[in-house]
């Protein structure tokens, strides 16, 4: 279906972001539950999806605060995880960077994987799509997840403080994070950059005050562009000679 | 469990909340059409694929529930739900079979 009006488009988006709430709604009741266990009273839980809203980096620093890490490598780590904010916003200025100003500072509020995923693909197979309706259709895969992340952590925080201790929920956050690995995946350099921090991340383990995460974490990072440039440059012998 | 102390997590609730804005803001806001540097972009795609494991693998190798003794179940259970968020690409999947293993743990223990 053609976009018509800057209203269509924004119903769109929040059409096309429908089954992201399956994902946003079960993870935000997760990390809800998990930051009672931590402590955290209701409103602590939804003020820190409020403010920070973006789920691997508050799931980071709940874990890293429960084991009583200084501020800073806190700050750092959970930072570092969502150093993709920076890739996403770069990459969504083609697009929207002519905005005006306030529309731009409250978009990049909602910069996350989901409303990046869907509005990149959206551009870039309809180049002639004017400006507002871009920008509209951007606050349109929002315009149901945002909500139902912030409620659903609300919930969970709620429902969390009855759950009782003896339930040993310890082990639940590092296979949340395991499950979000396995769909990150996508290419050899991603499972290089994965493999290296893994690989670097026990002996790093021994490094005082978790610094062992961030040099670990730098490792990955690392190996992942070099397997990417390696690869790439592979790609371009094997079209050489052919 | 012990709680956070207060000023702590407003600390981190604050930072987060200012650091996450900034990297979402720095480009699409300032830059404007300036294009982000090749090697910087081929570094951020990987951020989350290297933090992420790094946090994850010592939590695996030592749990917290067993005070931090390598135990085969736990390892088990991880892999488990590694493996199933791999192959079917879904992380609710990866989740379920989490929970599932859990539960097997619980029973086991």
């Amino acid at each position: 279906m053609a976009i018509t009006t800057t209203k269509s488009a924004f119903w769109q988006g929040f059409r096309d972001s429908a089954p992201f709430i399956f994902m946003a709604s079960p993870f935000g009741f997760l990390f809800g539950v998990l930051a009672a266990e931590a402590g955290l009273i209701v409103p602590e839980a939804f003020g820190f999806s409020l403010a920070v809203f973006a789920g691997a980096a508050q799931f980071t620093a709940l874990q890293l605060m429960q084991e009583n890490a200084p501020l800073i490598i806190i700050l750092v780590s959970a930072l570092a995880v969502n150093l993709r904010m920076a890739m996403y916003s770069a990459s969504l200025t083609p697009y929207l960077g002519d905005a005006p100003m306030w529309q731009r500072a409250l978009a990049a509020y909602f910069i996350v994987d989901q409303s990046y995923a869907l509005s990149i693909v959206k551009f870039e197979n309809e180049p002639r799509l004017p400006a507002p309706q871009r920008m509209a259709y951007f606050f349109g895969t929002n315009g149901i997840i945002a909500p139902v992340w912030v409620m659903a952590t609300a919930l969970g925080a709620l429902v969390g403080t009855r759950i009782p201790d003896s339930w040993g929920v310890d082990f639940v956050l590092p296979l949340a994070f395991l499950a979000m690995i396995g769909p990150m995946l996508r290419t050899p350099a991603h499972v290089a950059a994965c493999f290296v921090a893994v690989a670097a991340s026990l002996p790093a383990a021994a490094l005082p005050y978790n610094l062992g995460l961030i040099a670990a974490g730098i490792a990955g990072m690392i190996a992942g562009a070099q397997a990417e440039l390696w690869l790439e440059r592979q790609r371009a012998k094997t079209e050489a000679a052919e | 469990m012990s709680g956070i102390p207060a000023v702590i997590l407003w600390t981190v609730i604050l930072g987060l909340a200012l650091g996450s804005f900034g990297l979402r803001f720095v480009f699409i806001g300032f830059m404007g059409g300036k294009p982000i540097a090749p090697w910087l972009m081929r570094h951020l795609r990987y951020t989350a694929v290297a933090i992420i494991p790094a946090l994850v693998a010592p939590l695996v190798v030592w749990p917290v529930p067993t005070d931090g003794v390598p135990s085969l179940m736990h390892i088990a259970a991880a892999a488990a739900t590694f493996a199933a968020g791999y192959l079917t690409r879904n992380v609710l999947i990866g989740l379920g079979t989490g929970g599932l293993a859990l539960v097997l743990l619980y029973l086991a223990a």
